[in-house]
């Protein structure tokens, strides 16, 4: 008789749960017999390099940092797809290379826009 | 839980069988992995760091892994200089550490002021505010200094209880697990001392 083929996910499922519920109860076990848990305002605190936090985590950033976001994608984001466009480009067909061309195009306009606009030129 | 007789024990070893305490299981795995709060403040942290580095290598002692979040800290080993307007965080950073925990206070600046004791931007040292289990003097210490304060440190850690009227102070519920944190006063921290904590000798003249 062979078993499920999907059994060794029963015992995945199993290992894993059992893996960290043990050290959880044992430190729960030490907790209750041995070490009284000592928590404190200061200790609960937000950990901010021994600093206390100043005001609220969740901030919204000004809008217009999205030429950060474009120029990013352009100069960043575009090199991460050429590297392997560059080491496949002889192997390519017809339709994939139109296709990262039409990409390349796509940030090409972004850049002479960014350019147009005077994102590249340094603020004085 | 009461202590084993050394004479058995060592006749019980002979016969390949060994014995242990829930006490001695628990400081042993507790002496061999302390773990560090990654935190230097002069250059007795070049010496700290280069103690974690290979030449010295702490993580011989268990020490290998330097944190820098204080919640996954043991221990903290005040490196260096404490001026007056650090001294608030290195209290918070304490605080902020779970049980159990230790401190080092590390070469003469840690420990009294040192070179700037008549500074008057500089803390007459740490143990004014927090309590501290090995002093390593030196100016800065060496590496081979500090393997000897975390030595003195497990054999602290080793001789722990964990029971009793004497156990450790981690496992007593009225022993405080923080300490209060000093403001910037108009002339100096305020309070300059915790008065609980630091009492020095009385100078007899």
């Amino acid at each position: 008789m062979t078993p499920n083929p999907y059994f060794f996910i029963v015992i995945f499922i199993g290992v894993a749960l059992i893996f960290p519920v043990i050290p959880l109860g044992l430190a729960w076990l030490w907790r209750r017999f041995f070490q009284p848990p000592k928590p404190g305002a200061e200790k609960n605190a937000t950990y901010e390099c021994g600093v206390e936090s100043l005001g609220d985590a969740q901030i919204q950033f000004r809008s217009q940092y999205y030429l950060y976001a474009i120029i990013f994608l352009i100069f960043d984001v575009e090199a991460i797809f050429l590297v392997p466009f560059a080491v496949a480009f002889t192997g390519l067909p017809v339709g994939a290379f139109i296709a990262i061309l039409v990409f390349l195009l796509l940030l090409l306009e972004g850049l002479v826009w960014a350019w147009g606009k005077g994102c590249l030129t340094w603020a004085r | 839980m009461s202590d084993i007789d050394e004479g058995l024990r060592g006749e019980l070893q002979r016969q390949g069988i060994w014995v242990t305490s829930m006490q001695e299981l628990y400081n042993w795995g507790r002496k061999n992995s302390i773990w560090p709060l990654q935190f230097g403040l002069a250059c007795c942290a070049i010496e700290m760091i280069a103690t974690a580095a290979s030449r010295y290598d702490i993580a011989r002692f268990g020490g290998e892994v330097f944190r820098p979040s204080p919640r996954q800290a043991d221990l903290m080993i005040v490196a260096g200089t404490v001026t007056k307007k650090m001294a608030p965080q290195i209290v918070r950073l304490y605080n902020q550490m779970p049980d159990p925990k230790y401190v080092i206070s590390m070469g003469a600046c840690a420990i009294s002021g040192g070179p700037f004791k008549q500074g008057y931007n500089v803390l007459k040292g740490i143990d004014r505010y927090i309590p501290v289990d090995v002093y390593i003097p030196g100016c800065p210490p060496r590496p081979e200094a500090l393997l000897h304060a975390f030595m003195e440190l497990q054999r602290k850690i080793d001789e722990q209880k964990l029971s009793g009227s004497n156990k450790a102070e981690h496992l007593r519920p009225d022993q405080p697990s923080e300490f209060p944190v000093p403001a910037f006063g108009a002339h100096d921290l305020e309070p300059a001392a915790n008065a609980d904590l630091f009492r020095p000798p009385e100078i007899q003249r």
